[in-house]
Formats: C-alpha cells, sequence, structure tokens
C-alpha cells in the first residue's frame, strides 16, 4: 500500500514536470495587431509559385491621406471626386461633412481600397485553381482565378471585383481585376473611379520572409492616364499560427462615432 | 482639487506617423493641448476609432462629459492598448487636442491611469502631405 502511494506521489511529480508542455501548447496567441515596425528582410530563397501564409506590410500598408492625383482628373474625374468629402488628403472636409462610405455608413471598403489604404495583415491561401486573399481589414477575402479563365467582358459591379492571376514567373503573381462597384472611393482622399476601372497587382515574393506588392490604377473615365499608387510595397510573412485580429467597420461603430464626435465636432 | 482644467503649451510638434487615418484633423484645433482630470463613463472600442468619455469640470465648476478618440483598436493594441484600458469609475488625467468649436470632443494624445500608467495615444497633429500621383512603374 505504502509502495503504491509511492509510486502515486512520484507519478504525480512527473506529471507537474511534463505538463508545461501541454499548457504551452494551449497558450498560443490570440488577436495579433501585425507589426509594430518595418518588415524584415530574409536571404532564405522563395518557394516556387508559393504565396501561402499570413502576410504584414506594416505602417507600409496603410496611406492614411491617401493620393494626391488631381493633375490626372479627366473632367468627369475632377467633378465626382468634388462630390467626395473625404475626412483626409488635399481636399480634407471637416469631420461633421465627411461622406467617406467606409468610416461614415460603414460600408465595404471595396477593392482597391482595401489594398491602396488599408492593407493590414491578410492571409494568402493557395488551392489548385484559385488564389485566396483573406484580409483582416474588414475580415473580407478575394477569390483570384488562376485557371486560365478570361476577366467577365461586362460584369455586374461587386465591391471586391472580378480578378484572375498567372504566374509570370516561379516568384511573380500578376492580378488584373475589373468590375469594381464604382461607389467605393480608391483611398482616404476621396480619389473616385468608375466601373471602367482596371487593377494591376504584381506579387513579386523575393525570398522566403518577403514579398513585394505593386499596384497600377488604370481608369481613363476618371484619370488621363495610369498611376501606380503601390511601388514595391515590402511585405513580410508572419508566423503561420498568427491569429489575426478582426477589424471591422460596422454601421453602428460608424454610427455611434458620427453620434459622440462627429456631430459634436462641426465648425462654427 | 481632485477635478481641474489646465490649458497645456500650444503648439508642441512632436514627429510621429502620421496619426490622421479615417477622419481629417480638419475640426481640431491642431497644436493645442488641453490636460484633464475626470472620471471616466465609458470606453467604447470599436472601429473605425475607440474612444473615451469621461466627466471633468471646465474652469467654471461646471461638468461636462467629454467624448475623445483614439485611432482603431488594432492600432491601440500595438500601442499597448486594450478592451479593459479603463472601466467606468476610473479617475484618469487624459491630454487631449480639442475642436476648435469649444465642444467636450477631440482627441487623446496621452492618458495617465489611477496607477500612474501612461498611455500614449498620438503625437499632436502636424501637417500631413499627401503623395503625388506616382507613375506607373514598368
Amino acid at each position: 500500500m505504502r509502495l503504491r502511494f509511492i509510486a502515486f506521489i512520484i507519478a504525480s511529480v512527473v506529471v507537474a514536470v511534463l505538463s508545461p508542455a501541454l499548457p504551452r501548447a494551449q497558450m498560443k496567441p490570440w488577436n495579433n495587431a501585425g507589426l509594430t515596425g518595418p518588415p524584415a528582410a530574409s536571404s532564405a530563397p522563395a518557394p516556387r509559385r508559393d504565396l501561402s501564409g499570413v502576410w504584414d506590410a506594416g505602417q507600409g500598408g496603410i496611406q492614411p491621406t491617401g493620393y494626391n492625383v488631381a493633375a490626372l482628373f479627366t473632367p468627369l474625374g475632377a467633378k465626382m471626386a468634388g462630390a467626395n468629402k473625404p475626412g483626409n488628403g488635399p481636399r480634407i472636409a471637416d469631420v461633421s461633412e465627411d461622406n467617406d462610405p467606409l468610416s461614415t455608413l460603414g460600408d465595404p471598403a471595396g477593392f482597391p481600397r482595401v489594398v491602396l489604404y488599408e492593407l493590414r495583415p491578410f492571409q494568402i491561401a493557395q488551392t489548385p485553381n484559385q488564389v485566396l486573399m483573406l484580409y483582416m481589414f474588414e475580415k473580407r477575402w478575394r477569390v483570384i482565378w488562376t485557371d486560365g479563365r478570361a476577366l467577365p467582358s461586362d460584369p455586374d459591379p461587386r465591391w471586391y471585383g472580378y480578378s484572375v492571376g498567372r504566374w509570370e514567373d516561379d516568384y511573380t503573381l500578376v492580378v488584373q481585376s475589373v468590375g469594381m462597384d464604382d461607389r467605393t472611393w480608391l483611398d482616404n482622399a476621396g480619389n473616385p473611379h468608375s466601373t471602367s476601372l482596371r487593377v494591376e497587382e504584381r506579387y513579386h515574393r523575393v525570398n522566403q520572409n518577403t514579398m513585394e506588392l505593386t499596384a497600377t490604377i488604370d481608369d481613363p473615365v476618371m484619370y488621363t492616364k495610369p498611376w501606380t499608387p503601390i511601388n514595391k510595397l515590402p511585405i513580410r510573412l508572419m508566423p503561420n499560427d498568427t491569429d489575426l485580429m478582426e477589424m471591422i467597420t460596422s454601421a453602428s461603430d460608424a454610427l455611434a462615432y458620427r453620434r459622440e464626435i462627429a456631430s459634436q465636432a462641426k465648425r462654427k | 482639487m481632485f477635478f481641474s482644467v489646465s490649458i497645456a503649451a500650444a503648439g508642441l510638434l512632436l514627429l510621429s506617423v502620421p496619426v490622421v487615418a479615417h477622419h481629417g484633423a480638419a475640426a481640431l484645433d491642431t497644436g493645442k493641448e488641453i490636460t484633464l482630470k475626470g472620471r471616466v463613463t465609458e470606453w467604447i472600442w470599436s472601429n473605425p476609432h475607440c474612444f473615451l468619455k469621461f466627466d471633468a469640470k471646465d474652469d467654471t465648476g461646471t461638468v461636462r462629459n467629454w467624448a475623445v478618440e483614439t485611432q482603431n483598436p488594432t492600432t491601440m493594441t500595438l500601442r499597448g492598448w486594450s478592451r479593459t484600458s479603463f472601466k467606468f469609475g476610473d479617475e484618469v488625467t487624459v491630454t487631449v487636442e480639442p475642436v476648435k468649436n469649444g465642444e467636450p470632443v477631440g482627441r487623446i494624445l496621452h492618458v495617465i491611469l489611477p496607477n500612474g500608467q501612461k498611455l500614449i495615444a498620438a503625437a499632436a497633429t502636424t501637417p500631413a502631405s499627401t503623395p503625388p500621383a506616382p507613375e506607373p512603374a514598368r
């Protein structure tokens, strides 16, 4: 009996000593908000035709002021821009007049604004015929078809458009998108786009830990020539167990902001 | 006196990442800082911006309920803030950049918690420059 008791004590001690492995496994971090500094580089080679993982551009992914593209406006582009009352950029409006559909109504950011302005951490997953972009911002996703299909010729507009991608080489995915809903803004400066907008994104994987993004805007209805708001933006691979936060600008949150802050901040 | 309001130095400019994101600073009296002592009435952890509500007396002794904003939860998380940074009744010292119209509204620069911890929300507003349209990269 005494031996059994001693054996029980020894077994309990062994379990107690070994048990930290279990709590450690259960103590994975949640709600990762992303990088605090610029992405770090790595010299390890990149895998071929593979962008899967959780990625973060850090502060570089956020362009709070938008872009000053007034010199490129067509007459219609200037007119449409004038109707937008942004909270930022060269045409900044009073907060009480701000009509940014994202922050005042809780509308979707849409594409390409989710990339041009709110490129917060995001995950890329790949299937045999798709590349999926899963964004922390708004907790939304895009499907990029890599099965060789053509873009639709006269699509019904979507908040996030229609996208196809092809591997230009083993490390560069080129994505073309059309059919974006023209209720969305391009950026925080209230720059408009039409449903004729075409966007090219180039995701170039430099090495294991880093890829670069270049995005080009081509909308002849609003702009006299294409422009490139993002040029070789470095984006860092995050640990594969990264749990991203939600970042959803809900309609009820936007309403609370209008009630508590914007409505009282009006200029006299 | 527990409640007090003091006007701090004006024109303090600190270099920082842009503090202006979803909503601009057009309504703010940029460069002006006010430090208030008060009691928390509500801490709203929401997008696009979090905001703190608290009661504080002005120089005439009138209690006003302030509503002052920060950035979004993800940005504030990176700066050490959390959903539980404040609870109802906390006695806090809040330094804000107020709006121009005199209403008890503004943007938080930093807060000193009851335990003395200082939470930094943002630097005072600096003129934000908007980048010009880049040429296509080919």
